[in-house]
């Protein structure tokens, strides 16, 4: 029984790493950009609802504000910081992606402070706990498990499904030759964004309701493992993305359980460099051959 | 067309070691004599530790072509070695305890350099930069976890201050020295050739595999004497020092000095860090500045402020001397006519 309820927790934390693994998952299938800023996107998401919340406005406009914003903020990203360089060499691009992270990360800290705040995960989560069959069960667990699958699921249908994201499957494929079909590959890449940062803002409310607690340096940690989940999947696929956030969410968990709570950050990283050593490609990443 | 003047080559080591020698004996006298307060006094031997930091990297980044993200690892393990053994050896005269800590950090470092390096330097690009930001972290949280050796979060304290103004800039003098022959030898245009094309490089028959973990490792070497030098300037070591943000840190400087360039690592390294001097009231703007640095410089000048360019002193004076300093450089085919 006690194994179970540590699934299932593994499962809540597992799918909010997939909601964040989506995002870098999609931006490096895109443009090949490691996008180190987007665990900071979802500090900053999780600043505007506890901001917001605390202005005592409805958590549900609390929420929806906090994804506009982390869209917004994405975008901008997009189109101030790496836009210019799409020609330049990859290295340049990905200095610019920790340049970024470091910016919002230290911005942060000067508007609130270093020091951790508390969530109010209470006011948009209600905590109730269902016991079935003698496990415990919370409100958030569900909500959090349902809200990721049902974003997942509506994310394979846009990519599959659309217009765009059929421009979107064509860009990562072949940028050039998409050009020459028509395809606007400008406003493709800011939409892939707009979409990663969307999964961001959704994945700073379930994590910040997880956690419960809002700091300048939440979203370096969380990107790297979120970052450590879409490499286990196989970077650029989205069942990859799902799969390897809940193996890390598991594996963080299992970790906890066994008592070695200090190592546990170490484990993600072992997780990362053994994965990357066997197979760089992931469990349902495509390889890519360099061409001379 | 008159022959231009040149020095022999002796003459130019000799020029060049007078001048070092020179800027370290006045360095010393001015800042043992008390010239300067404390804080400046600080802030100087910290600029010397950033000069290793800074040039090492640059070997990996800017001549090679790579991006490591766990400098500050290689750091840790150098700056643990060698407080370590400096508090064991307190009591044999202090020159060959500090001699003794420097060697062993730079190898413990560079052992470190070769074990990660093999694995890591057969990825490329952005996962050599993810696994090397893991590995550097693994030994960081290694440090926090194996408290009996190393103090754990509360610190290791009361390390010897070894670091005078004398011990970093010497320090420093060499890494650029050795650093600089390595980048002028045979195995210097290899490491190039491996950042100019990876592929043609290994067609020609250059070794990747073995040059990528040399530089890794020679790389790994300096940073571990920095960071013993680290440990001896401030007496106590903290895991915090050597996190994701003190790697980043490094990597600033090597990007606004100019990959590839020596002397751009030396001058940002010295601006970048008596910043702080400077800008006293902005100190809590200071990663935020250093953070829109890189970004702005990545935009508009992505060579960094020297490009490639190096210096060299001789050839200043040799220009000074032919009196055309300030004059165009001519062709070289015009001068040997």
């Amino acid at each position: 029984m006690i194994i179970l309820q540590h699934l299932l927790n593994g499962l809540r934390l597992g799918s909010i790493y997939a909601l964040i693994a989506l995002g870098y998952s999609m931006v490096y299938g895109i443009i090949l950009l490691l996008n180190f800023a987007h665990g900071d996107i979802i500090m900053v998401g999780g600043y505007i609802a506890l901001i917001i919340i605390g202005a005592g406005i409805s958590p549900a406009i609390a929420v929806i504000l906090s994804i506009v914003g982390c869209v917004l903020l994405a975008c901008m990203i997009e189109k101030v910081a790496y836009k210019p360089l799409r020609q330049a060499p990859r290295i340049s691009l990905l200095i610019t992606a920790i340049g970024v992270s470091f910016f919002l990360e230290n911005v942060a800290q000067l508007i609130w402070g270093a020091d951790p705040r508390s969530f109010p995960y209470t006011t948009i989560i209600p905590s109730i706990n269902y016991e079935i069959a003698g496990l415990k069960i919370s409100l958030a667990t569900i909500l959090t498990i349902v809200v990721a699958v049902a974003s997942m699921v509506v994310l394979t249908i846009l990519v599959q499904k659309t217009r765009m994201g059929k421009a979107m499957r064509a860009v990562s494929e072949d940028m050039g030759a998409a050009q020459l079909m028509g395809i606007n590959v400008n406003a493709t890449i800011t939409f892939t964004f707009a979409i990663g940062a969307a999964l961001a803002g959704i994945g700073a409310i379930l994590y910040c309701c997880y956690v419960p607690q809002v700091k300048p340096t939440t979203g370096y940690l969380l990107g790297i493992k979120a970052f450590v989940a879409a490499v286990l999947g196989g970077i650029g696929s989205i069942p990859g993305a799902m799969l390897g956030g809940f193996a890390i969410g598991m594996a963080e968990v299992a970790v906890n359980a066994l008592g070695l709570s200090s190592w546990t950050d170490a484990v993600v990283y072992v997780v990362l460099i053994v994965v990357l050593l066997v197979k760089p490609t992931g469990f349902m990443g495509r390889s890519l051959n360099e061409k001379v | 067309m008159k022959k231009s003047f040149r020095f022999s080559v002796p003459t130019r080591y000799i020029i060049n070691f007078g001048l070092t020698a020179l800027f370290i004996i006045c360095g010393t006298l001015i800042v043992n004599g008390g010239a300067f307060k404390r804080a400046t006094n600080a802030i100087i031997l910290q600029i010397g530790i950033y000069i290793i930091l800074t040039v090492s990297l640059n070997m990996v980044t800017g001549y090679l072509g790579q991006l490591p993200l766990g400098h500050a690892g290689f750091m840790a393990v150098g700056a643990y070695t060698g407080a370590i053994l400096w508090k064991a050896t307190a009591a044999m005269p202090c020159w060959v305890s500090i001699l003794l800590g420097l060697i062993a950090a730079g190898l413990m470092a560079a052992v470190f350099g070769v074990l990660i390096g093999i694995p890591a330097l057969r990825l490329k690009g952005d996962y050599l930069a993810i696994i090397t930001l893991g590995f550097g972290e693994i030994i960081r949280i290694c440090i926090i976890n194996l408290a009996g050796i190393t103090g754990g979060t509360p610190g290791l304290l009361n390390i010897p201050k070894y670091s005078s103004f004398f011990v970093v800039f010497t320090a420093a003098a060499i890494t650029c020295y050795v650093i600089h022959t390595i980048m002028h030898s045979r195995h210097g245009r290899a490491i190039l050739a491996i950042r100019e094309n990876e592929i043609a490089a290994d067609a020609c028959g250059i070794n990747l595999t073995y040059y990528k973990v040399f530089t890794f490792a020679v790389s790994a070497f300096f940073a571990g004497v920095a960071g013993a030098l680290f440990a001896g300037f401030q007496g106590s070591l903290f895991p915090k020092s050597f996190d994701f943000m003190a790697s980043i840190n490094i990597l600033v400087m090597v990007v606004l000095g100019g990959m590839g360039s020596m002397l751009g690592s030396v001058v940002a390294a010295t601006v970048l860090t008596a910043l702080p001097l400077v800008l006293q009231g902005l100190s809590e703007y200071r990663m935020v500045i250093y953070s829109l640095l890189l970004i702005i410089v990545m935009i508009f000048k992505p060579s960094g402020l020297m490009g490639k360019y190096d210096f060299s002193l001789t050839g200043i004076i040799e220009d000074a001397i032919n009196g055309r300093l300030f004059r165009k450089k001519r062709k070289e085919g015009a001068e040997n006519e």
